[in-house]
C-alpha cells in the first residue's frame, strides 16, 4: 500500500473538515434563539452582559475566526450551559464513557453476530440457520427504545438480577451494552453468513478440501479471512456509528457519554458544544473509515490503493 | 462426540453465551442497618453550582443545602425562620431591614460567616460583569437596578452596610413586604470572596468548594452524580442525620420510575403522564400530589386583529371546560384555573371569576357575537402555537375542540423547538401561544407584575395604565389585607381584559419512598435535607 495513498487521504481530510466547521458554526448561529434565550425572560441589560461575557457581541464573521484561532491551539472554548467547564474537559470526560459504550457493544456484536452468521452458513437451510436469521430480522426492526426498557424491564425490574440505569459498577455495563449491541450483532450475523455462502464455492476452497484439509482448517485458515471481509467493511461505519448513535441508549440507562452532550447543546443553542462534538464525530467517523479501508488491503490481497 | 457435533455445540454455545452471562450475575442487596443515604431523581444535570448564575430547578435543590441565606424557611409552613441571621428588625417605613447574623455561622473550611460576605455577594450578583440572570432579584435594594444597568458605579452607593462584621442594615428602595421571603431565593446567598477570587469559574468544582449550608459539596461528576455530605463547621450541625445525599441527573422519566421501583432512588423529580393514572392507584403511599405555584395558560397576542378586540378574548376564554382539561387531559391533579394567581400564593385567595366548566357557553357565543362574529363568521382562523410536546399538544386539541364545538371558530396547531417557540413568542409573532409561569418566591406579586405595560414578560403587548398603578401601589403598600385588596383589584381588571387564558394551576406528582422522612409536601416544592432522615420500613 502507498505511502502516498495515505497522505493523500489525510491531506483531503483538511478541507472538509474546514467545511465541516464553517458549515456547523453558522448553522447553528443562524438557528432562531441563542443560549440565553428562556421562558422567564433575561433583562435587556443582564443579556448585553452575558453576551459580552461570551464575545457574542462582536461582528459573527469576527467570532468565527477567533473560533478556528482557538481551534489551531485544540481549545474549544467554554460551555455556555455549564459555565464552570470548558468544552474540551466535557469531552474528556464524557467521550471516554461513549467510547466504552461503544467498544463493550461492537464486542457484543461481533461475538453473537460472527458466531451466530458462521453457524447459519455451516448448516445452510437448516434449524441452525432458520433461528439466528429469524432472530438477526428482529435485531434489526426492533429499535433500541424498545429493547432497551424491554431488557430493563425483564432483567431489572422482574428478575432483579441488574441496575436498571447508572454507569458505576460493571454490571451496569451489561444491559445498555447488549441493547446497543444487538442491533449491529444482527447486521454482523447476515453479512457473516453471506460472505461464507459466498467463499464456500469458491475454487481455492475446492482446492483445500482437495488437499485434504479437515473442515476445521479450511474454516480458521481459508474460510475466516475472506468469509469476514464484509464484516470488516462494516466495522468502520460501525463503530463510528454505535459511538455516535448511543444517545438513545444513554439516555434510557442515563448513562454519561456524549451523546447525551450532543443533543442537549443543541437544543440549548450551547454554540461551543455544538461544535466541539460535530467536530469529534466527524473526525471519528473519517478515522474509522480510513482504518477499515487500510485493514481491508491486509485481508484482501486483490484489493491495492495506489 | 463427532467432529461436526461439537462444533455445532460450540458455536450454539457462543451464540447464546451472551444470555447466560447476564443471567448468571444476581447483584448483592445485602444491606446494613439504616445508612442515612438520601438518593434522588433530580432532573436535568446542573448548569453550575454558583447561586448568582444558575436560574433552573435542578439547581436550586443542591443549591439550597449547600448555602444558606439569612433568612431560611420553615420546612413545614414555608415561613420564614432565622438562618445566618439570628433575628431581625424591620423600620418604621418598612424600608430598612437590619439582620442580626449568628457569630457561629461557618464557611465549610470554618471561617465565620461576615456582613462583609453578604454584601461582597449582592454586590457580586448586581455587577453587570457577573451577568446573572436573576439580578433583578437584588433590584429591591436601594440603587440596585442603577448599578448593574451601569448607571452607577460606585458599590458604596447601594443601599448595603455593615455595621460591624455581625450586623447588616439593608435599605430597600420600597417597603417590600415579600423581602424575607426572598431572602431564601438562591440569588441572595452569601458566597466565598476568597475561593472565587482564587479560583474563578471554577471556584464550584467539589476540590475548591466553599459554602456555608448544612451540606458541603463532596463529588460532582458531570452526567452522573452530585454527592453533599454534612458540613462540619455548620452552626446547626446537630439537626443534621443524612450522612450523604447523591442528586442523580436523570433527563427521562422513565427511566427515574424504573430505578425508584427497582430502589435505587428514594424520590423521583417527576413522573411519566402515562403512568399517571397506575400511580394514582397505588396504596403503599408512596404517590404524591398536590398543587405547586405556577400557572399554565395561553397569551393572547393582543397587538393583532382580532385578538385586539377583548370580547373576541372574552369570548374564547368563557368558552372553554377547564374542569374537564384537568380531569380527562392532563390528569395529574391539576386545578381548573379560575383565576391567575394560584390560590394561596403568599397567603393570598383570590376569588374565582372564571367559569371552572362550560357553565358560561351561551355568555361566550353572545359576546362573540357583540364583537361582530355571530356563531364565529367572519371569524378568520385561529392560530396556537406551543412548543413540541405530547402534552401540549393534547391540550391544545382540547381547547381546539371546545372552541370548534362551543363557538362554531376554526383553530388550527403549531409546534415548534422550544428555542424557536421562545423566539416566535418574545417577538411577539403568534396569534395564541401556550406559557407556563412558575413563582420566583411565594407572593402574587412574581405572578401579577408580569403584566405592567412594556414588563419583560409581558408577551402579548397588554398595556392597562390602571393596573400598572395598582401593580405599582402594591409595592408600596404594608398592611397585608390592603395589600390583597390591591391584588384583587388587579387581578379583577385582569381577568376583565383577558391578556391571557387561564387552564389550569400546576400540580406536583412525584413519588417518595415511606423510608424518608423529614420530607413535607407544599406549595413550594422546598425540602431542606437538613430535615430529612431514613428509618428503616
Amino acid at each position: 500500500m502507498g505511502l502516498t495513498y495515505i497522505l493523500r487521504r489525510l491531506l483531503t481530510m483538511i478541507p472538509v473538515f474546514l467545511l465541516v466547521v464553517t458549515l456547523v458554526f453558522f448553522m447553528i448561529r443562524f438557528a432562531p434563539g441563542g443560549p440565553f434565550s428562556a421562558e422567564k425572560k433575561v433583562p435587556a441589560q443582564v443579556l448585553k452582559n452575558l453576551e459580552a461575557k461570551y464575545h457574542m457581541d462582536e461582528p459573527l464573521i469576527q467570532q468565527y475566526f477567533r473560533y478556528l484561532r482557538d481551534l489551531s491551539r485544540f481549545d474549544l472554548g467554554p460551555s455556555f450551559k455549564h459555565s464552570n467547564r470548558t468544552v474540551n474537559e466535557i469531552i474528556a470526560e464524557a467521550f471516554p464513557v461513549s467510547m466504552e459504550l461503544g467498544l463493550i457493544s461492537l464486542c457484543w456484536a461481533l461475538l453473537i453476530g460472527i458466531s451466530a452468521g458462521g453457524l447459519a452458513a455451516l448448516k445452510p437451510n437448516t434449524f441452525y440457520d432458520y433461528i439466528p436469521m429469524s432472530l438477526s430480522i428482529l435485531g434489526i426492526c426492533l429499535p433500541t427504545f424498545v429493547v432497551g426498557p424491554v431488557m430493563v424491564l425483564i432483567f431489572g425490574l422482574w428478575l432483579n438480577w441488574l441496575p436498571v440505569a447508572g454507569w458505576n459498577s460493571w454490571q451496569d455495563r451489561l444491559l445498555p451494552s447488549l441493547t446497543l449491541g444487538f442491533a449491529y450483532a444482527a447486521y454482523i450475523s447476515r453479512l457473516t453468513r453471506g460472505g461464507f455462502m459466498e467463499i464456500r464455492h469458491q475454487d481455492f476452497i475446492r482446492t483445500a478440501r482437495a488437499k485434504g484439509l479437515t473442515e476445521t482448517q479450511i474454516l480458521l485458515k481459508h474460510s475466516l479471512r475472506g468469509g469476514i471481509l464484509p464484516v470488516v467493511s462494516y466495522l468502520g461505519p460501525a463503530l463510528a456509528g454505535i459511538i455516535t448513535g448511543a444517545l438513545v441508549t444513554e439516555t434510557i440507562f442515563n448513562i454519561p457519554g456524549l451523546g447525551r452532550f450532543f443533543i442537549e447543546s443543541a437544543l440549548n443553542r450551547d454554540y461551543t458544544v455544538v461544535m466541539g462534538t460535530s467536530l469529534l464525530y466527524f473526525t471519528l467517523i473519517f478515522v474509522c473509515n480510513f482504518l477499515v479501508d487500510i485493514f481491508y488491503v491486509l485481508l484482501d490481497p486483490r484489493v491495492k490503493y495506489e | 462426540m463427532s467432529f461436526g457435533s461439537w462444533r455445532l455445540t460450540l458455536c450454539t454455545v457462543s451464540t447464546l453465551l451472551f444470555l447466560s452471562v447476564s443471567t448468571l450475575i444476581p447483584l448483592s442487596t445485602a444491606e446494613s442497618a439504616v445508612p442515612q443515604v438520601l438518593n434522588l431523581g433530580n432532573g436535568g444535570e446542573p448548569k453550575d453550582l454558583d447561586p448568582h448564575t444558575v436560574t433552573g430547578v435542578p439547581e436550586f435543590h443542591i443549591i439550597m443545602n449547600i448555602f444558606e441565606g439569612l433568612v431560611s424557611k420553615d420546612p413545614k409552613n414555608l415561613e420564614p425562620i432565622p438562618g445566618v441571621a439570628e433575628k431581625w428588625k424591620v423600620s418604621k417605613d418598612g424600608k430598612t431591614y437590619t439582620f442580626f447574623l449568628r457569630k457561629n455561622a461557618k464557611w465549610s473550611q470554618g471561617d465565620p460567616v461576615t456582613a462583609s460576605d453578604f454584601i461582597y455577594s449582592w454586590i457580586r450578583l448586581l455587577k453587570p460583569e457577573t451577568a446573572s440572570e436573576y439580578a433583578y432579584q437584588g433590584f429591591y435594594i436601594k440603587n440596585g437596578k442603577a448599578f448593574n444597568e451601569g448607571k452607577l458605579t460606585d458599590p458604596n452607593q447601594l443601599g448595603l452596610k455593615a455595621i460591624d462584621s455581625s450586623t447588616l442594615e439593608v435599605q430597600l428602595e420600597n417597603p417590600t413586604p415579600f423581602f424575607l421571603s426572598l431572602l431564601f431565593h438562591h440569588s441572595l446567598y452569601p458566597v466565598h470572596k476568597a475561593t472565587i477570587e482564587k479560583f474563578g469559574a471554577r471556584w464550584t468544582r467539589p476540590e475548591n468548594f466553599v459554602g456555608n449550608g448544612a451540606f458541603t459539596l463532596k463529588k460532582w461528576e458531570v452526567n452522573r452524580v452530585i454527592t453533599v455530605a454534612p458540613n462540619p463547621f455548620y452552626w446547626d450541625k446537630e439537626t443534621v442525620k443524612l450522612s450523604e445525599a447523591n442528586f442523580f441527573p436523570i433527563d427521562k422519566h422513565e427511566t427515574e420510575e424504573k430505578m425508584f421501583r427497582a430502589k435505587s432512588l428514594h424520590t423521583v423529580d417527576d413522573l411519566p403522564l402515562e403512568k399517571l393514572p397506575l400511580w394514582q392507584k397505588d396504596t403503599t403511599g408512596v404517590f404524591k400530589n398536590h398543587p405547586y405555584l405556577g400557572t399554565y395558560y395561553y397569551w393572547f397576542n393582543c397587538t393583532k386583529a382580532p385578538l385586539n378586540n377583548k370580547k373576541v378574548r372574552q369570548a374564547l376564554t368563557l368558552a372553554i371546560d377547564r374542569d374537564r382539561i384537568v380531569r380527562l387531559v392532563t390528569r395529574g391533579g391539576q386545578v381548573p384555573a379560575t383565576m391567575f394567581t394560584p390560590p394561596g400564593t403568599g397567603g393570598f385567595k383570590p376569588e374565582s371569576r372564571l367559569p371552572k366548566d362550560g357553565s358560561q357557553i351561551q355568555k361566550a357565543k353572545q359576546l362573540l357575537a357583540e364583537a361582530g362574529f355571530p356563531n364565529g363568521k367572519g371569524l378568520p382562523s385561529l392560530e396556537i402555537l406551543y412548543n413540541t410536546s405530547d402534552n401540549h399538544k393534547k391540550i391544545a386539541e382540547a381547547i381546539q375542540q371546545m372552541w370548534r364545538e362551543n363557538l362554531g371558530i376554526s383553530s388550527s396547531l403549531f409546534n415548534q423547538e422550544w428555542k424557536v417557540f421562545l423566539d416566535n413568542q418574545q417577538t411577539k409573532n403568534y396569534m395564541i401561544a401556550r406559557a407556563g409561569w412558575i413563582a420566583d418566591y411565594n407572593d402574587p406579586n412574581t405572578f401579577l407584575d408580569m403584566f405592567v405595560t412594556n414588563g419583560g414578560n409581558n408577551h402579548s403587548g397588554y398595556s392597562n395604565s390602571s393596573y400598572d398603578e395598582l401593580i405599582e401601589s402594591a409595592k408600596k403598600e404594608r398592611n397585608p389585607k390592603k395589600r390583597f385588596a390591591i391584588f384583587q383589584k388587579a387581578e379583577d381588571i385582569l381577568l376583565e381584559d383577558l391578556p391571557v387564558l387561564p387552564i389550569y394551576v400546576y400540580s406536583r406528582n412525584y413519588l417518595l419512598s415511606n423510608e424518608v422522612q423529614g420530607w413535607h409536601p407544599n406549595i413550594e416544592d422546598i425540602h431542606p435535607l437538613k430535615y430529612i432522615s431514613i428509618v428503616k420500613k
